[in-house]
């Protein structure tokens, strides 16, 4: 008895000692840096010549009579509704195209992929040129159907959109990946047991396909929307949040207020909203959707 | 016995000395950490590396580790996070408008507090004034202008000709500019635009071409004391109207914002007659454009005007006596009438001071290409840059209005209303 408790004792002390450099290590990079930024809100803007004071919660009474923060949260909000579900199913059809036996095959994935593989801030250069008014990729494509010039950027019914078409490019090969991975492991025999039993494709893909690939949706999801929150290096190359906030994001907001206007209290204030938008929405996601996935 | 000792003690004096000489030899190298940020097209930081390389080869006791730091706000950003982080560079190349923020900040030194002799206090005199009215607050000079432009327009001389227009005569006031704008701008039979007659940049430094319409208009945009703004002012609005108006009514120039980073080469593809840009960019336009171009100043409204633009010295607190000596020396050489001329024609930048056109070097240089010439004779219309305390926050408030009104989600007189109203919440702690 008394050696069985020594055993698991040690074994608890033994698992603890081994996942210690991983717990220190996210305790300093994620959870102090969360706990110090909340702090840091209650805080006023230090300058040089003031120090900073406890001011409660004003930053966050300011906040929400900031009409800029509301237009960059909506935007976010907007950003993240598109280039979600919109990356996830492309990501999805082009696995499930170079899974099956093409020509070129190899060339495919490569094309497919090759995206994900360049910098943000090379893909926001070169985008920037394909939106240019006039001689820009886009402009002469549309000048070729007998389309006028477009202001893309500059207007800010559509500079919005335009970033996230570019983001959506960018990051579907990215995800690709994953469901492809997924797909080489499924069995064939799955496949010849449906065949056997006379289900059509689109009829095995809903029932057989698709719910085996909901845990990779599952991660995939997670990662398309925090990379919607926090991928943000475009914005500086492109349009500075501009014409007017039009296609600013939250995280861009932060860093203008922390960088530029050294506001270091009112980004915090913000930070601790984003950390809580992304706490809440992963919490959803792992509650909810996990109950509903079948696990191989 | 006593001999041996003696021998021992001459030993000792030897290391000495040479451990001394070691040291002092060491404290006879300083190094320092300078920050430039570029701003326009060209290759400028291979200018910059050869101008140092040439610097420590006639000070061998001094070393620069000269660091591209991206454009003026990320060269900002770097600075006052080095400096928050305790390690700030020894000097940089900010842009002439941070003065109050980085004095707010407590992080440079007045150069009054430098200069030693009077050849020093004088060397303070020998810039343009109006390149020092961004250096100067409080009685003292925070900065030494550097890479300094302001705006000229561009013009390209085959397409005035082709519209019939005289190349030699560019547009000297708003009204011509708008009347030449309309024969530049050409349509194809299904009315659309293929050049446009005007762009004027509105995103990245929007406040800044602002700046231009509003001093032509005769309004300047802040106070010297850099705590009050006039954005609401009739003439201030009425610049933003003909802003919008050369788009909305006037059609010579494309709807909405438009790109800074892709104007030149609107330029250069011929999709725009004329172009609004800083002067810093004329070797580059020069490089490379395939058809004959001019250079002019702005037209004028009530007058002629232009801000000022571009990037200071600075010299950081954080420092010893022998770094800010060694920092004080490099500005003095970087800023040497020839060293100015050489610097003014690798880039377009203005010659800083008088005597550096009267250099041999950018004397010939301007006789066989007058267009360098065209931003010194329009010093004497150049008014300030917007600069006020928490720069960085006013400029977004004024961003982010001149984007509004020009994109039409706004009047003009709606949002320089809204910007004021949100500058006096921020400055009037300063006043």
């Amino acid at each position: 008895m008394k050696q069985i408790f020594k055993l698991t004792y040690w074994n608890h002390v033994n698992g603890w000692l081994l996942v210690l450099p991983a717990v220190f290590m996210i305790s300093l990079f994620t959870h102090f840096p969360i706990g110090s930024s909340m702090i840091h809100s209650l805080f006023s803007m230090e300058t040089a010549t003031r120090p900073s004071t406890f001011i409660g919660l004003e930053n966050y009474a300011f906040l929400m009579d900031d009409d800029i923060f509301w237009k960059v949260l909506k935007n976010n909000l907007v950003y993240s509704l598109c280039t979600v579900p919109l990356s996830i199913s492309i990501a999805l059809g082009m696995a499930l195209l170079i899974n099956g036996k093409i020509k070129g095959r190899s060339l495919v994935r490569m094309a497919f992929f090759t995206p994900t593989v360049l910098p943000m801030i090379a893909v926001a250069n070169i985008w920037l040129f394909f939106y240019t008014p006039e001689y820009g990729l886009f402009d002469q494509i549309f000048a070729f159907f007998g389309g006028g010039s477009h202001n893309w950027l500059g207007n800010p019914d559509t500079a919005l959109f335009c970033l996230i078409v570019m983001v959506i490019w960018k990051e579907s090969g990215f995800f690709m990946v994953f469901y492809l991975a997924a797909l080489q492991q499924m069995s064939p025999e799955l496949r010849e047991a449906g065949t056997v039993e006379g289900s059509g494709r689109w009829y095995y893909f809903r029932r057989v396909t698709f719910p085996l690939l909901m845990p990779t949706t599952l991660f995939v999801t997670v990662n398309a929307v925090v990379n919607s929150f926090k991928l943000v290096d475009h914005l500086v190359i492109m349009t500075k949040g501009g014409p007017d906030n039009a296609s600013s994001l939250l995280l861009y907001y932060i860093y203008e207020n922390a960088f530029s206007f050294w506001d270091t209290s009112y980004a915090a204030t913000l930070t601790v909203v984003l950390v809580t938008i992304l706490a809440i929405i992963t919490i959803i996601q792992f509650a909810v959707v996990e109950k509903r996935i079948h696990y191989q | 016995m006593k001999i041996v000792k003696s021998g021992i003690q001459k030993i000792r004096v030897l290391l000495l000395a040479v451990i001394l000489l070691s040291l002092s030899s060491m404290a006879f190298a300083t190094e320092l950490t300078m920050f430039y940020p570029v701003a326009v097209g060209g290759p400028l930081t291979k200018l910059v590396d050869s101008m140092i390389q040439e610097f420590e080869a006639e000070h061998p006791q001094i070393t620069v580790k000269a660091i591209y730091s991206g454009n003026y706000s990320d060269t900002m950003t770097k600075a006052m996070t080095a400096l928050k982080g305790g390690t700030p560079p020894h000097l940089s190349v900010i842009l002439s408008t941070e003065i109050f923020t980085l004095i707010d900040n407590d992080a440079i030194v007045a150069f009054d507090d430098l200069v030693t002799n009077d050849q020093e206090k004088q060397w303070l005199d020998c810039f343009y004034p109006a390149l020092m009215a961004n250096s100067r607050t409080g009685g003292k000079t925070w900065s030494i202008p550097f890479q300094r432009s302001t705006i000229v327009m561009y013009y390209n001389k085959d397409a005035f000709r082709k519209a019939g227009l005289d190349p030699e005569k560019p547009p000297a006031t708003w009204e011509e500019l708008v009347e030449m704008g309309k024969q530049l701008t050409l349509r194809d039979a299904d009315g659309k635009v293929t050049q446009w007659g005007l762009e004027i940049p509105s995103t990245g430094y929007p406040y800044w071409m602002f700046g231009a319409l509003a001093s032509q208009n005769n309004q300047v945009l802040m106070n010297q004391a850099g705590n009050q703004t006039y954005f609401n002012n009739p003439d201030v609005v009425g610049a933003l109207r003909f802003w919008l108006d050369l788009g909305k009514t006037h059609q010579i120039m494309p709807e909405g914002t438009i790109e800074w980073s892709t104007l030149r080469t609107d330029f250069l593809e011929q999709k725009t007659a004329i172009m609004w840009h800083s002067t810093g960019n004329l070797t580059a336009v020069k490089d490379n454009a395939t058809f004959d171009f001019g250079v002019a100043m702005l037209p004028a409204k009530k007058q002629r005007g232009t801000p000022t633009g571009g990037g200071n010295f600075y010299i950081f607190k954080q420092t010893t006596p022998e770094e800010r000596k060694a920092a004080l020396t490099l500005v003095k050489w970087m800023t040497q009438p020839d060293r100015t001329a050489q610097w003014s024609i690798g880039t377009g930048y203005l010659g800083t001071r008088p005597d550096a056109y009267e250099t041999d070097l950018l004397k010939t240089y301007v006789k066989d290409f007058p267009a360098a010439a065209v931003a010194r004779d329009q010093l004497k219309y150049a008014v300030a840059e917007l600069s006020v305390h928490e720069n960085g926050r006013v400029y977004k408030i004024l961003n982010d209005a001149i984007q509004a009104a020009l994109t039409g989600s706004k009047t003009p007189e709606a949002a320089l209303e809204d910007a004021q109203k949100q500058a006096d919440r921020i400055l009037k702690r300063y006043r």
